[in-house]
């Protein structure tokens, strides 16, 4: 129970303990719990922004897919539409083609009709003439007599 | 057990005298309180050895410092040094890049050399004793105080170098006038001047002492607390209260030996930080 000269011995084994901890370890430490408290807040930073980021994400995305279901919804509505169209226009393009050929055909037949009937009204003015002049014996002019013989033919 | 590690003591007073000698460097016993011309070698031993540990731990680990994966000793200093850090911050805000290592200097020196108390009060002294008889020294005569801080020299070796940096960080931001002039008007205002210098000077002087006789009043008590329990060692059928004495005041001292480290740090921060305040603060 004395103060003695360890006294001053203790005094520089402390005061160089100080200096030694402060360069070795209290400066070295202070410095990383410091940048790791920092890397710790930017990275709960990004975190908060990354979960940020996907939630604005999914709700684009949620528009983006219920902008495209009605595209689609349109697309298929404007499809069926053209489709009854497109079957409607076929259907009276038939007809119409129908009724076309057919009345070419009436047509056709009508004139045929009309030929026949025209070269069987010549041979029948012929037969006439011919006939004519058997009976009577003698040639008939037939120019002499055309006026009767159109009305025989007009008359067939 | 005494009996065989201590050899020739037999009266429970000479053999607590014998423990609380301290090793000397010539042999010579300090002749009065304050003694100059004598060196506690055991002591310096002892607290160089602490000293020698917590640097050479505290150079491996900050050296090897590992910002992303801190393990086993990394963890520990950083959670000490988040502490002292933290009561700094907490005390004294606008300290200087000193008082944190002063702070944790204190904390962990001390600490261990408080920790010595925890090794058996007669194994150091009786490795000591037995190694001197080899090379022929009388084993009565080899004295081994083992625990640094139940020595004044130690307490007040903190003390002082705390107090020159009370005085030291009071003129840094008072000035050297107004350091002065906390002395002339402090507590009582300008009139009653000669008891300003006598309070102040009381205050500022009792900050030391409290600060050393305290750590040393704990330490050396419990270390006393330790040999007397030995003491029953004497007698065989003492033994089961030996060994409970023991244990209990073995954990009651796990509590003392951090508590009076940690007194100790906290305030020396406190008085630096009262020392740091501007004049008109006081």
């Amino acid at each position: 129970m004395n103060v003695t000269a360890t006294l001053i011995g203790q005094l520089i084994v402390f005061s160089i303990l100080i200096w030694f901890v402060k360069a070795v370890l209290w400066e070295p430490i202070i410095n990383t719990l410091e940048d790791r408290k920092k890397r710790i807040a930017d990275g709960l930073a990004a975190s908060e922004k990354g979960l940020k980021d996907q939630e604005v994400a999914k709700e684009l995305a949620k528009q983006e897919i219920k902008k495209a279901k009605e595209d689609a919804a349109e697309i298929i509505a404007q499809a069926k539409a053209r489709d009854g169209q497109m079957l409607e226009e076929a259907k009276n393009k038939a007809v119409e083609e129908a009724e076309r050929v057919m009345a070419g055909a009436q047509a056709e037949i009508d004139q045929e009709v009309n030929r026949a009937k025209d070269s069987l009204r010549t041979q029948v003015s012929e037969l006439a003439v011919v006939g004519a002049s058997k009976i009577l014996g003698k040639e008939i002019d037939a120019n002499a007599h055309k006026a009767a013989l159109k009305e025989l033919i007009e008359q067939i | 057990m005494s009996e065989s590690n201590a050899p020739a003591i037999s009266s429970p007073v000479e053999y607590i005298q014998h423990h609380l000698q301290n090793a000397t460097l010539d042999g010579e016993r300090p002749a009065s309180l304050v003694d100059f011309s004598v060196f506690f070698i055991d002591t310096f031993l002892v607290s160089l050895i602490l000293a020698l540990l917590f640097g050479f731990v505290a150079w491996k680990v900050g050296k090897n410092i590992d910002p992303d994966k801190p393990t086993g000793m990394q963890n520990v200093l950083e959670a000490v040094v988040e502490f002292v850090n933290q009561q700094v911050k907490d005390i004294f805000p606008a300290a200087d890049k000193w008082v944190g290592p002063l702070a944790i200097t204190i904390f962990v020196w001390v600490l261990l050399m408080n920790a010595m108390d925890f090794l058996p009060v007669d194994l150091i002294p009786s490795l000591v004793a037995g190694v001197a008889s080899i090379f022929g020294a009388d084993p009565h005569h080899v004295y081994t105080k083992v625990v640094p801080t139940t020595n004044l020299d130690t307490t007040f070796a903190l003390a002082l170098l705390v107090f020159g940096l009370i005085i030291f960080y009071n003129i840094k931001n008072k000035g050297l006038v107004g350091y002065i002039k906390v002395f002339l008007f402090h507590p009582f205002g300008k009139w009653l001047m000669p008891v300003n210098i006598i309070m102040t000077t009381i205050e500022e002087v009792a900050k030391p002492i409290s600060l050393g006789l305290r750590l040393f009043g704990n330490m050396f008590a419990g270390e006393l607390l330790f040999l007397l329990i030995a003491l029953l060692a004497f007698s065989v059928w003492a033994m089961p209260a030996q060994i409970a004495l023991g244990t209990l005041w073995g954990i009651f001292h796990m509590l003392v030996v951090p508590l009076q480290a940690f007194i100790f740090m906290l305030l020396t921060i406190v008085y630096l930080g009262l020392a740091s305040q501007g004049e008109d603060e006081h």
